[in-house]
C-alpha cells in the first residue's frame, strides 16, 4: 500500500488562511490501513483546525467526509453534490493520487494535499511501516530470497553488497538493514547462496520511471 | 503547575462574571480511577465539583479525538486515568493511552494549545484520596491556565 504521512500542520493551516468553511476529504484505502488519511484522522485534522481557529476567536466550518477511494472517478463523481455546499478550502487527506483526481474532476475547487506519499511498504508492527517496493516495473524478488534490493538498498545494487555494509547494516543509516547482508544470510540458510555466484546483468530500467509516467490499459476491462 | 512551556497567550479575564472554575473532563477506567472516585466519596474527601467523570471501560479506550471533542464542545482541561502500570485489566490500555496523550500533546502544541490542557494519570482503585489529589491537582492547572479555546471563542457576557 502507499504509506502517507500528514503535512505540517502550519503548512495545511497556509492552505486554507482565509477560508471560513472547508471540507476534509478522507479515503478508506491505503491511507486508512496506515492511520494517515481515514475517517478517524479526518476528525482530528478538522477539530485541530476548528480548535485553531478558536483560540484566536475565530470560528471555522470544517466539513469533514470520507470517500470509498480518491484513486477512482467512480467514488470521486459521486461526491460533487457534496462540493455543491461551496468550499473556500477542500483538503483532501488522501495520498496525493486524491487531490489530484478531485481537481481535476472539479476544477473551480481549490483543493490541496493534506498528505504526503512517503512509500509503497508495509507494517513491521502496529504504529511501524516500511517501504517495501519502488515499482521498478520488473519485479526481481524471487531472485533474491524474497527480499527486493531495488527499494531496499540505497544504490539498489542487483549485486551487492557494497562496501558500505557493516555489522548487518547500511551505510547510510545505522537504522537501516543492508539488505544484501539479509539476502546472503536467507540464501546461506536456504543452500541457494550459490546462485548469487553469477553476477546479474544490468536492470532494464525502462519499465520503471526512467521512461516517463507509466500507464496501464487492460483491453478486457475498458467498457 | 504545567511541565511544558505555554504556548497560549494567558486570558485577562475570565469570559463571565465571578472567579474562572474551569470544565474538566475525567476520563476514568472502572477498574480504578471509578472505584477510586467512588472511594473519595465515601470518605468524604473533597476535590473540584467541576470535574466531570466519564466511564470508560479501559483507558484503552481512550482516543485523542474524545480529548479534541470535549475541548471543541467547551471543557478547559481533559484528563485520563488508568490503572498502575503493570495493573491493567487489559494489559497495556493504560500504556497505550499514555503513549495517545503525549501524541495529542504535540499535535495541540501544533495549533497553539497548551499541552498541559490534557494528561493522563495512573492511580489504583484503593486510592481515594490520590484521586482527589489528581482533581485538585489538574483543576488548578487549568485554572492557571484560563479558559480553553471553546471558551475563548465564545462572546462575552
Amino acid at each position: 500500500m502507499i504509506i502517507a504521512s500528514r503535512k505540517p500542520i502550519d503548512e495545511i493551516k497556509g492552505f486554507i488562511a482565509g477560508s471560513g468553511r472547508i471540507l476534509i476529504v478522507g479515503c478508506r484505502g491505503c491511507v486508512t490501513v496506515c492511520n494517515s488519511g481515514g475517517a478517524k484522522e479526518v476528525e482530528i485534522l478538522a477539530s485541530l483546525l476548528r480548535l485553531d481557529a478558536m483560540k484566536g476567536g475565530a470560528k471555522l466550518t470544517a466539513d469533514e467526509c470520507t470517500l470509498e477511494r480518491q484513486c477512482d472517478p467512480e467514488y470521486v463523481d459521486g461526491f460533487a453534490p457534496r462540493l455543491a455546499e461551496g468550499y473556500g478550502a477542500v483538503l483532501s487527506m488522501a495520498c496525493p493520487i486524491g487531490p489530484q483526481y478531485l481537481a481535476e474532476r472539479f476544477p473551480s475547487e481549490k483543493v490541496y494535499p493534506a498528505l504526503n506519499a512517503c512509500f509503497m511498504g508495509g507494517a513491521l508492527a502496529h504504529g511501524v511501516w516500511a517501504e517495501r517496493c519502488q515499482a521498478c516495473g520488473d519485479c526481481v524478488v524471487h531472485l533474491f530470497a524474497g527480499l527486493c534490493p531495488v527499494s531496499r538498498c540505497a544504490k539498489s545494487l542487483l549485486n551487492g553488497p557494497c562496501g558500505g555494509s557493516a555489522e548487518g547494516k547500511c551505510e547510510v543509516s545505522g537504522e537501516t538493514d543492508c539488505v544484501w547482508h539479509l539476502i546472503v544470510e536467507r540464501m546461506e540458510a536456504a543452500g541457494t547462496i550459490g546462485e548469487l555466484a553469477t553476477p546479474r546483468p544490468l536492470k532494464d530500467w525502462r519499465t520503471s520511471r526512467d521512461g516517463g509516467p507509466r500507464k496501464i490499459v487492460r483491453e478486457e476491462l475498458v467498457r | 503547575m504545567p511541565d511544558h512551556p505555554p504556548t497560549e497567550p494567558r486570558s485577562p479575564a475570565p469570559p463571565g462574571p465571578g472567579p474562572f472554575e474551569p470544565r474538566v473532563i475525567a476520563f476514568c477506567c472502572q477498574y480504578c480511577a471509578y472505584s477510586a472516585a467512588d472511594m473519595a466519596g465515601s470518605m468524604r474527601l473533597q476535590y473540584p465539583s467541576n470535574v466531570e467523570i466519564v466511564l470508560v471501560p479501559c483507558t484503552g479506550r481512550f482516543d485523542a479525538i474524545l480529548a479534541l471533542k470535549a475541548l471543541e464542545g467547551g471543557a478547559d482541561g481533559v484528563y485520563a486515568a488508568g490503572c498502575l502500570e503493570g495493573s491493567c485489566h487489559f494489559l497495556d490500555g493504560n500504556v497505550r493511552a499514555r503513549k495517545r496523550v503525549t501524541h495529542l500533546k504535540k499535535e495541540l502544541e501544533s495549533v497553539g494549545v497548551d499541552p498541559g490542557r490534557v494528561e493522563m494519570y495512573n492511580l489504583s482503585a484503593s486510592q481515594g484520596p490520590r484521586f482527589a489529589e489528581i482533581a485538585r491537582e489538574f483543576s488548578g492547572r487549568i485554572a492557571e491556565l484560563g479558559p480553553g479555546p471553546a471558551s475563548r471563542s465564545k462572546p462575552p457576557g
